[in-house]
C-alpha cells in the first residue's frame, strides 16, 4: 500500500473538511496497482460524532425516493452496470444446514459465474469478472479457502457470535482469531445492538478496537443490524464508532433481522463514511446485505454509491453486495440483454 | 464503447425517454385550429398564430393559433352560455365530471409528461413523477369538494365565468390548480395558457372532451398579451385568477381595479432557505437541489436565498459546491438530466445578464465544471457567494439556477434577513430541532413554510403569497373561497360627499368645550396640519370639531400601527378579553353614544339605542370568537402535517361610511382586531365625532398604544394616502364607487389586500354582515409543511 488515493489525488488534510474530488476525479476508475491506504482508526471523538448526531428520516427518504427516479441505466450501460453489480459481490450462503459439500458448489459458482456464452456474448471472457468474495460460517472458512486458492477470490467468515452478538467478548475475539487462522482474510463481525441503545459508545468502541487487532491483515467489517437499530441516528452513530474504532468496511445487516438493508439506512451509512473521509482522509467500504435480491435492487445501491461518494466506491474494494440469490437474477437479466428473451431461473448453473 | 469499457468507465450513458407517441400526436393536429371554445376547435378570428420551440433545439413544434379579442369573446360567451346548467347541476354530477378528468389524466399521463418536457425544457423526471402526477391529484381531490360545497361552504356558490392566465414554467399543474377548484364551485372557465407552452393545454382540452365536460364549461384559448388583456377587462368575467410575474400582477390589479372582479394572483418570489446549525446538513443540501435548481430554477417559490448560519457556512458551501458538480444537465428527455435548458433564448438572456450584474455588484458567482450542451437555451447551475442584501441577486427574482447566499449570526438575524424582500411566497427551514424551526416559521412573511423540506405541493394545502407575492390562495379549503362567494347584505349607494354642512352655530349651552383629536399611537393627538372641520347636528347647528387628518397623519398612525407588537403577538385569549372589556365599557356610556347618534344623524331614541346596543352585541361576537377562528391541519398524501395558520393581515387601514356610523366602524374594526391585525380607521366623514368620543372608551379598555389608531378627516383623501402606503397591509373601503375603485387602482405599489364595497353601503345591522366573511379577509393562511418520522 505505497501510494494512496488519499494522497495523491484527493488532497485530503489540506482543511478539516475536504470535498469530495469534482465530477471527472471522482469518475476516474481507482488504480488496480495500488491499494487503499487501510483505514488505522482514530480515538473516540465524541465531538466530532456528536456532530453527525443530525440525521432527518424524512428528508433521507425523499432523497432515496427521487434518487432512484433520477438516475436510469439502460442497454449495454446497464449490462455493464450489473457486472459491476457481480464484481462488488460478497457471494454469501449462512444457513444453519450449510455444509462444506454446499460451500464447495457456492465457491464453484463464485469462480466461474456466467454461463459460457453469455460470457462470449457479453465480450468478458478476458477479465475475470466474479464475485469479490465468497462469504460463510467459520466451519467452512478452511473448505472455501481450499476452494477458492489462486482465484483472487476472498474468503469471509461472519463471526463474533453472529448473528446476535452476544457471546462473551473473549469468545467473540477467539473465533475471530480461529477464522483467520482457517485462511480467512475478511471478517464480517456483528456488535452487540444493546450497547447503541445504552450509548455505551466507549465499550462499542474498545470491542471493535479488540476485533480489529484480532483480525490482524484480515478486512475487517463491522456489521450494525440497522433492523434492529431503530432509529437512523443510531444507524449514523453507531457506523462513526464503527469506523473511529478502525472498521475498513460498516455494513447494514446480517441478514437475520426482521428488516433488512434499505436505501435510506444506507444514504446515512454512506454519509457517514463521507463524513469521515472528510474528516481523515481514509476511505472507508460500504457492504448493504440482506434482501438485495433482484438486479433492478443492486442498480439502485450502485446509483446511491456513485451519487453520494463518487466513483472509487464502485469498486469492490470499498463496495460489496452481501447476497445470495442476486447473482441468478442477474445472470437473468444478462442473457435478456443478449437474446430479448426474459430468462428463467433454472437456465443458469445454481450455486 | 464496448461492454467491458462501460463496465470499468461506469458511467450513466444516455436514457433517452422515448418520444414517438408524442410526435404521432403532434403531426396529427391541426394547431391551426388550436382555440378550445364551445367544445369546438376553431382557428383564430385574425388568422393569426404563433410559434411555439423545443428549447433543447430551438427548433419549431407547431404554430398555434393566436387569440384576439374577438375570440376572447366568443370564449367569454360559450362559458356564460354553459354557466347557468353547470352550476346549477349537483355537486355530485360536478364531482364525476372531475373525477373522470382525473382518471383520463391518468391513463394518458405519460403522453402529457413527453409532450411537457418537448414544450418547457423541463426533465422527463419531473414531468413524470412530479408534474403530472400532483395535476392529476388535483382532479381527483376537488371531485371532493365539487360535492362537499354544501357542507363545507354554506351560503356560497361559484362566482361565475372565470378568466385564468397561466404561466409557462408549469403548463399542465398550473391548468390543474386553476380548473380543478373552479368546475368544482361550478364555475364555467376561460383559461389562456403561456405563449411559450401550449401543448399539454391542448391535450387536456382533448381529455375534457372524452371525459365529458360539457360544452362551453372548459373553454381553452392560445394566445398572448393581446388575448390576456382582452380576458382581463372582459366584463363578462366575474374573477380573474392569474400566475405569472409580480409585474404583470400589478397591471391586472390595476385593469380590473372598480370592475367587481374577484381577483387571485400568485406572483414572483425570493424565498429564503434558511440552514442552521443543528440541521441535517446532507438533507439541506438535497433539500436545495429540490428548491432552486429544480425546473431549472424557473419556479416562482424556488429558495433562491439561501441563509445560512456562519459557524457552518463554509462546510455547508463546500457540501453544496460537490453536490452541484454531480448535477446532469441535458436533454430534458434524457431520464438522466437534472437540469434542462431555460424556456427560451429570452429567459436565457435575463439569466445571464443578472448573474452578470450580480458578479459586478461584488457576487462571486461559481459554476461547476460539467458537461453542457451544444445547442439549447442552456444555463449551468450558479452558486453566488458574498452576496449583500443590496446585491440584485438577492433583490430580484432570477427564474434561473442561480442560488445567492449569505450568512446569518442569530435566529433573529436570519429571520430579518429572510423578511428583508418586498416578496412572501415561500420559505424553508432546517433545523433538528422542531422548538426552533416552530418559532421561526410563524414568523417568516410568507405564504409556505416548509420544514426540512422545499417545493412540497399538495391539492389539500393552500399555496399563494404574502405582500407582493401575490394574495389569494391555491389549494384545499383555502382555496376553494376564491372560486365562491357569499352575498353580503347590501344597503344604499353610496355617494361621494361633496361637502358637509358647515354650520357655525353651537348647539348646545354650557357644557365645556372639547377638543376633539385624533387617536394615533394610543394618544390622543392635535393633526399635523393644524386644521379643524365642523360636525353639524341633525337641526345643522355646530355639534363639534374634529381635526382635518392629512398623510403625515395617516403616515404617523401606520408607524404606530405597525409598531405595535403586543396586539399581534398577544394571545387570542387575551385579544377576547380586551375586546369584551371594550364592550363592557361601551356599555357604561350606551346612553351617552345613543344620544351622540341621535344629535348627529337624527335617529330616533329607540334606534340609536339599538345601534349602540348591536355595537356592543358585535363586540361581543368578535370578541368570543378571537380564539375560535382557528386554522386546520391538512392532511397530504405523504408522511408530514401541514398547518393552516391563520395570521393576521398585518396592518389594515379601514374606511367607514356614514351609514350606522358607530355600528359600521365597530363591525369592521372588531373583526380586524380580534384577528391580531393592527388598524387604522378612518371613520365616516360626517359623523367623526362617534370615533371620537370612542376613542375615551379604547384608552380605558386595555388596548396597546397603536392597535387602533382614528385619523378623522376627508375619506376619499385619506382612501389614496392609505392606497398608496406600501407599509399597509390590508385596506378595507367602504365608500363612493370611485374612491373604492382608486383604493384598488393605487394599492398596486405593495399589492396590499384590498377589499371594497364597490360603491354600496352594507346593512350592519344584519347578522350575515358580521363572523367568518369578515374574519376571513382579516387573516392570511400560512400553511407550515411539517414532515416528520425518526
Amino acid at each position: 500500500m505505497s501510494s494512496t488515493i488519499r494522497e495523491t489525488d484527493l488532497g485530503a488534510g489540506a482543511s478539516k473538511i475536504t470535498p469530495l474530488p469534482a465530477r471527472a476525479a471522482a469518475n476516474a476508475p481507482i488504480p488496480q496497482a495500488h491499494g487503499i491506504a487501510r483505514n488505522p482508526g482514530m480515538r473516540l471523538d465524541l465531538g466530532f460524532m456528536e456532530s453527525m448526531r443530525s440525521v432527518n428520516r424524512s428528508a433521507l427518504e425523499r432523497r432515496v425516493a427521487s434518487l432512484t427516479k433520477r438516475r436510469s441505466i439502460k442497454a449495454d450501460d446497464q449490462a455493464a452496470w450489473l457486472l459491476r453489480a457481480v464484481a462488488c459481490m460478497d457471494l454469501t450462503t449462512l444457513n444453519s444446514n450449510d455444509t462444506d459439500e454446499r460451500v464447495r458448489r457456492l465457491c464453484a459458482k463464485a469462480v466461474n459465474p456466467f454461463r459460457r456464452d453469455i460470457a462470449e456474448g457479453l465480450g468478458i471472457t478476458g477479465e475475470k469478472i466474479r464475485p469479490a468474495a465468497v462469504c460463510v460460517y467459520h466451519p467452512f472458512v478452511a473448505t472455501a479457502v481450499d476452494a477458492l486458492r489462486g482465484t483472487g477470490i476472498h474468503v469471509a467468515a461472519v463471526s463474533t457470535a453472529f448473528p446476535h452478538g452476544l457471546a462473551p467478548l473473549s469468545t467473540r475475539l477467539q473465533e475471530i482469531e480461529a477464522s483467520v487462522r482457517d485462511g480467512a482474510d475478511e471478517i464480517d463481525v456483528v456488535i452487540p445492538r444493546g450497547l447503541v441503545f445504552g450509548a455505551k459508545w466507549q465499550e462499542l468502541y474498545n470491542e471493535i478496537v479488540s476485533m480489529r487487532a484480532a483480525c490482524g491483515e484480515a478486512h475487517l467489517k463491522v456489521i450494525l443490524g440497522t433492523g434492529d437499530l431503530a432509529t437512523l441516528r443510531n444507524v449514523m452513530l453507531a457506523s462513526m464508532v464503527a469506523m473511529m474504532a478502525g472498521a475498513d468496511f460498516i455494513k447494514t445487516s446480517t441478514g437475520k433481522e426482521s428488516v433488512n438493508a434499505t436505501l435510506p439506512v444506507g444514504l446515512a451509512m454512506v454519509r457517514a463514511i463521507r463524513a469521515y473521509f472528510e474528516e481523515t482522509g481514509y476511505l472507508i467500504g460500504f457492504k448493504p446485505a440482506g434482501g438485495i435480491s433482484t438486479a433492478k435492487a443492486s442498480l439502485d445501491w450502485l446509483v446511491l454509491m456513485k451519487e453520494e461518494l463518487g466513483r472509487p466506491w464502485l469498486e469492490p474494494k470499498l463496495f460489496r453486495f452481501g447476497a445470495s440469490s442476486l447473482l441468478t437474477d442477474i445472470e437473468r437479466q444478462l442473457e435478456h440483454h443478449l437474446t430479448g428473451h426474459y430468462s428463467a431461473n433454472h437456465r443458469h448453473a445454481m450455486a | 464503447m464496448n461492454i467491458l469499457e462501460r463496465y470499468h468507465a461506469m458511467d450513466y450513458g444516455p436514457a433517452p425517454e422515448a418520444r414517438n407517441e408524442a410526435d404521432a400526436w403532434l403531426a396529427a393536429r391541426d394547431f391551426g385550429k388550436a382555440l378550445f371554445i364551445g367544445g369546438d376547435w376553431k382557428a383564430a378570428a385574425g388568422g393569426k398564430t404563433f410559434d411555439t420551440s423545443d428549447p433543447s433545439s430551438g427548433k419549431l413544434l407547431a404554430k398555434v393559433s393566436d387569440a384576439g379579442a374577438a375570440d376572447i369573446d366568443a370564449a367569454v360567451s360559450a362559458a356564460a352560455k354553459a354557466l347557468p346548467k353547470w352550476s346549477a347541476s349537483s355537486g355530485y354530477s360536478r364531482a364525476k365530471v372531475l373525477y373522470a378528468i382525473g382518471r383520463a389524466m391518468q391513463r394518458h399521463q405519460r403522453l402529457f409528461a413527453v409532450l411537457e418536457s418537448i414544450d418547457n425544457g423541463k426533465p422527463i423526471r419531473e414531468s413524470r413523477d412530479i408534474d403530472v402526477p400532483l395535476a392529476i391529484r388535483h382532479f381527483i381531490h376537488h371531485a371532493g369538494w365539487a360535492q362537499a360545497l354544501g357542507r363545507d361552504f354554506p351560503g356560497h356558490k361559484g362566482v361565475g365565468v372565470v378568466g385564468q392566465i397561466i404561466p409557462w414554467n408549469f403548463p399542465l399543474l398550473m391548468l390543474a390548480w386553476k380548473i380543478a377548484p373552479a368546475l368544482a364551485a361550478g364555475c364555467t372557465v376561460v383559461l389562456k395558457p403561456a405563449e411559450f407552452t401550449p401543448l399539454t393545454a391542448i391535450l387536456f382540452a382533448d381529455i375534457c372532451e372524452r371525459a365529458g365536460v360539457r360544452k362551453g364549461v372548459v373553454n381553452i384559448v392560445q394566445g398572448g398579451p393581446e388575448a390576456g388583456a382582452a380576458i382581463v377587462k372582459h366584463p363578462g368575467i366575474q374573477k380573474i385568477a392569474f400566475t405569472g410575474s409580480s409585474e404583470v400582477g400589478k397591471i391586472i390589479r390595476k385593469a380590473t381595479a372598480g370592475s367587481g372582479k374577484k381577483l387571485s394572483l400568485e406572483l414572483g418570489g425570493k424565498s429564503a432557505f434558511v440552514v442552521f446549525e443543528d440541521a441535517d446538513l446532507d438533507s439541506a443540501v438535497e433539500g436545495l437541489v429540490d428548491g432552486i435548481w429544480f425546473n431549472q430554477g424557473q419556479v416562482c417559490c424556488a429558495g433562491s436565498r439561501l441563509l445560512v448560519q456562519e459557524g457552518i457556512a463554509d462546510a455547508f458551501i463546500a457540501k453544496v459546491k460537490t453536490r452541484m458538480s454531480r448535477l446532469r444537465v441535458g436533454n430534458p428527455l434524457d431520464k438522466n438530466t437534472d437540469i434542462g435548458p431555460l424556456v427560451d433564448l429570452t429567459q436565457l438572456d435575463r439569466v445571464k445578464g443578472l448573474v452578470a450584474e450580480g458578479a459586478k455588484q461584488g457576487a462571486v458567482c461559481w459554476q461547476p465544471d460539467v458537461a453542457l450542451p451544444s445547442s439549447g437555451y442552456y444555463h449551468l447551475p450558479t452558486l453566488a457567494t458574498g452576496v449583500s442584501p443590496a446585491n440584485i441577486l438577492a433583490q430580484e427574482e432570477v427564474f434561473g439556477p442561480v442560488l445567492a447566499t449569505m450568512t446569518f449570526r442569530n435566529t433573529e438575524e436570519a429571520i430579518e434577513l429572510a423578511n428583508n424582500t418586498r416578496y412572501g411566497l415561500a420559505a424553508s427551514v432546517w433545523s433538528e430541532n422542531v422548538n426552533l424551526a416552530l418559532h421561526v416559521a410563524p414568523q417568516l412573511k410568507a405564504g409556505v413554510v416548509w420544514v426540512n423540506g422545499t417545493n412540497m405541493f399538495d391539492a389539500a394545502c393552500g399555496f399563494g403569497g404574502y405582500r407582493e407575492s401575490g394574495f389569494g390562495r391555491e389549494g384545499g379549503r383555502e382555496g376553494m373561497f376564491e372560486y365562491l362567494s357569499a352575498k353580503l347584505p347590501l344597503g344604499p349607494v353610496i355617494k361621494l360627499a361633496v361637502a358637509t354642512p358647515q354650520p357655525v352655530e353651537r348647539s348646545e349651552g354650557d357644557a365645556i368645550d372639547r377638543t376633539a383629536k385624533l387617536f394615533i399611537g394610543g394618544k390622543q393627538v392635535r393633526p399635523d396640519g393644524n386644521y379643524s372641520i365642523a360636525v353639524a347636528t341633525t337641526k345643522g347647528k355646530l355639534a363639534g370639531e374634529v381635526g382635518l387628518g392629512n398623510r403625515k397623519d395617516i403616515r404617523d398612525a401606520v408607524a404606530a400601527a405597525r409598531a405595535c407588537k403586543a396586539w399581534p403577538e398577544a394571545t387570542a385569549y387575551n385579544r377576547s378579553q380586551v375586546l369584551y372589556y371594550l364592550a363592557e365599557n361601551l356599555s357604561g356610556r350606551a346612553d351617552e353614544f345613543a344620544a351622540r347618534l341621535t344629535q348627529l344623524t337624527g335617529a330616533t331614541a329607540k334606534a340609536a339605542g339599538e345601534e349602540v346596543e348591536l355595537s356592543i352585541e358585535r363586540l361581543f361576537l368578535y370578541a368570543g370568537l378571537a380564539d375560535k377562528f382557528e386554522g386546520r391541519v391538512h392532511q397530504p398524501p405523504a408522511r408530514v402535517v401541514t398547518l393552516a395558520l391563520h395570521e393576521p393581515v398585518g396592518v389594515v387601514g379601514i374606511v367607514a361610511a356614514d351609514n350606522a356610523p358607530l355600528l359600521g366602524l365597530i363591525s369592521l374594526v372588531a373583526p380586524a382586531l380580534a384577528m391580531g391585525n393592527t388598524v387604522v380607521a378612518v371613520p365616516s366623514e360626517r359623523y367623526p365625532l362617534l370615533a371620537t368620543d370612542l376613542y375615551q372608551v379604547i384608552e380605558y379598555s386595555d388596548v396597546p398604544a397603536g392597535a387602533i389608531n382614528i385619523v378623522t378627516g376627508r375619506s376619499a383623501e385619506l382612501t389614496g394616502v392609505l392606497a398608496k402606503h406600501d407599509d399597509v397591509d390590508g385596506l378595507w373601503v367602504f365608500a363612493d364607487a370611485d374612491t373604492c375603485a382608486k383604493a384598488e387602482a393605487e394599492s398596486i405599489g405593495n399589492l396590499k389586500r384590498v377589499w371594497t364595497s364597490n360603491g354600496h353601503s352594507l346593512d350592519w345591522a344584519s347578522s350575515e354582515a358580521a363572523g367568518d366573511a369578515l374574519l376571513r379577509r382579516a387573516i392570511e393562511v400560512k400553511n407550515v409543511w411539517v414532515p416528520y418520522g425518526d
